[in-house]
């Protein structure tokens, strides 16, 4: 007799809060065939687009995403930039260079948070938050806002960066440091985690390369992709720091590669911070003209490489903006990654890519079709934190 | 595999059939291409040259509907756009999408945004709009504007 059933997971996604719908095909307990629907909260921003100034634009693209709210104003102005053939001052880069590292840190934070609340590992979970709160305090500090910071512009950012302030952010990052250490110490020495995640939703590298991944998704299939060293915009040619990949492909390989990115985040940010003492000068160069024309910018977001593409008739508004975000090539490497693997697995698979949809699900049921049965989200979580159960059951460290 | 300039390698595979060819910076190159030719030049850029796809823009202009392909060349910091104006009477071009799996879901957005029909595409279902929404009703197509 035929098993199969489909286990839909949308529209909203009840943990990430963002609409996407995917529809898992299941034999059993195993997964087969995986299909995402996407689109349910299309907001035409690029058609917006059309309708701002080049000035205006920045603002709209840092509404596209909550978290990563400065990476789309930073390849924005790169692409404005590029059109024009602006050159931005050396103060501004550091400074962009600043806030682009400071949401890398607290967006891996987030998803690693995330990820260990997935497979039933809340006291990761609320490590990791507790400790990535300083980091908006630090965004706040610098920025005047914890999210939707409103630093960039083309030409250059709209705020500076006071000498007085340096000592508390070094401090504040002083902390941070020591806390992610501690934390990635012990996440990649924990055995549950290393048994639950290694070997699971492996992404091969050509597959990586076929499917056009970019970013930790991409990196830790071994493919040594990154904006930031391709094409060192902003500050990234002028400090030292190394890009980090994996060769292993897996959900484990995607968490060593954030949680390692963030010392190199941090090793970023401290040596801009040196630099501002001693490069004076304008945080802004004047912007009178866009001429007619093509211009193409992208930003390493913390999920990888985020692109747009600009063109220009000469008047103050854009004739056509094409966005790209990471996920939206990300995602679709779903479809290598979880079929054969179990329905308690697909869960952090599909979120190891650390996907960003702005918004996805709430309305989450399993549909057995052969017996009638409903699932919801709830049971699938039940399903993956049980199986972190039993692999601690089976070594002799479960608490139950 | 890939040579260590694949621009010029690009250039002399298809020195025949390009229409333009603009260097915009030492990183930024755009070539306009007969669609004839796309899954040729997506197979040499894409398999032999070994770039990535970064993604395809599709643009209304008065004359035709112009596909971006964007392609990246990362280690040498260039990015490759090849262009190719599809007219609107016969609006419909070649997949590439059986070349490179990371075209599959942009094709699908162009098709229904733009109304672009892309022959061969393995799954030419619809990928942001509504099951319900009219066919024949592209909404990134310009209307004409009296606001600027």
């Amino acid at each position: 007799m035929n098993q199969k059933t489909i286990i839909p997971v949308g529209p909203f996604h009840p943990l990430q809060e963002e609409p996407e719908f995917f529809e898992l095909e299941v034999e059993g307990e195993k997964v087969i065939d995986i299909t995402v629907n996407i689109g349910y909260n299309h907001r035409s921003i690029e058609k917006i687009a059309e309708s701002k100034t080049f000035d205006q634009m920045v603002f709209l693209v840092e509404r596209i995403c909550g978290i990563c709210s400065t990476s789309h104003p930073i390849a924005n102005c790169n692409a404005v930039e590029d059109l024009a053939g602006i050159e931005i001052p050396e103060r501004a880069k550091y400074i962009r260079s600043i806030v682009g590292e400071l949401e890398r840190l607290h967006s891996h934070l987030l998803w690693a948070g995330l990820a260990g609340h997935f497979i039933g590992y809340n006291t990761l979970w609320m490590w990791v938050w507790k400790y990535r709160e300083p980091i908006l305090d630090l965004f706040e500090a610098v920025t005047g806002n914890r999210n939707h910071y409103a630093m960039m512009k083309p030409g250059g950012v709209r705020q500076d960066i006071e000498e007085g302030a340096i000592p508390a952010l070094s401090k504040g990052l002083d902390e941070a440091e020591k806390k992610i250490e501690m934390v990635t110490k012990a996440a990649l020495d924990d055995p549950v985690l290393a048994a639950r995640l290694k070997g699971v939703g492996i992404l091969s590298k050509e597959e990586a390369i076929d499917y056009c991944a970019v970013g930790p998704t991409a990196r830790a299939s071994g493919v040594d992709i990154d904006v930031r060293k391709d094409e060192p915009y902003a500050a990234y040619g002028l400090v030292d720091w190394k890009i980090i990949t994996q060769e292993d492909g897996d959900v484990f390989a995607k968490v060593v590669v954030r949680l390692l990115e963030c010392f190199e985040s941090i090793k970023i940010i401290r040596q801009c911070l040196q630099k501002l003492k001693t490069t004076k000068g304008d945080i802004a160069v004047q912007v009178k003209e866009i001429p007619p024309g093509e211009g193409i910018g992208h930003h390493e977001a913390p999920r990888g490489e985020t692109f747009h593409y600009i063109r220009s008739d000469g008047s103050n508004m854009p004739v056509r903006l094409k966005v790209r975000a990471p996920t939206y090539v990300n995602l679709p490497t779903c479809k290598v990654t979880v079929p054969g693997e179990s329905v308690a697995d697909a869960t952090i698979i599909l979120a190891a890519i650390d996907p960003c949809y702005c918004c996805t699900e709430r309305l989450v049921k399993v549909i057995d079709r052969e017996r009638g049965r409903k699932w919801k989200w709830e049971d699938l979580l039940r399903l993956s934190r049980k199986k972190t159960e039993r692999i601690k059951k089976r070594m002799g460290i479960s608490h139950e | 595999m890939s040579s260590p300039d694949p621009i010029a390698a690009i250039k002399a595979e298809f020195k025949d059939r390009i229409v333009s060819w603009e260097e915009k910076s030492p990183k930024r190159y755009y070539i306009t291409m007969p669609r004839e030719d796309i899954t040729k030049v997506a197979d040499f850029i894409f398999a032999k040259q070994g770039a990535r796809f970064i993604i395809a823009s599709g643009v209304d202009t008065p004359e035709a509907i112009e596909i971006l392909y964007h392609f990246a060349f990362d280690k040498l910091n260039k990015i490759l756009t090849v262009k190719v104006p599809v007219p609107k009477e016969r609006c419909e071009i070649e997949s590439i999408a059986p070349i490179i799996a990371g075209a599959n879901w942009i094709e699908r957005e162009i098709a229904e945004l733009l109304g672009v029909n892309f022959l061969n595409h393995p799954n030419p279902k619809r990928l942001l709009l509504a099951e319900d929404w009219p066919e024949g009703k592209y909404p990134l197509r310009q209307e004409p504007r009296s606001n600027r």
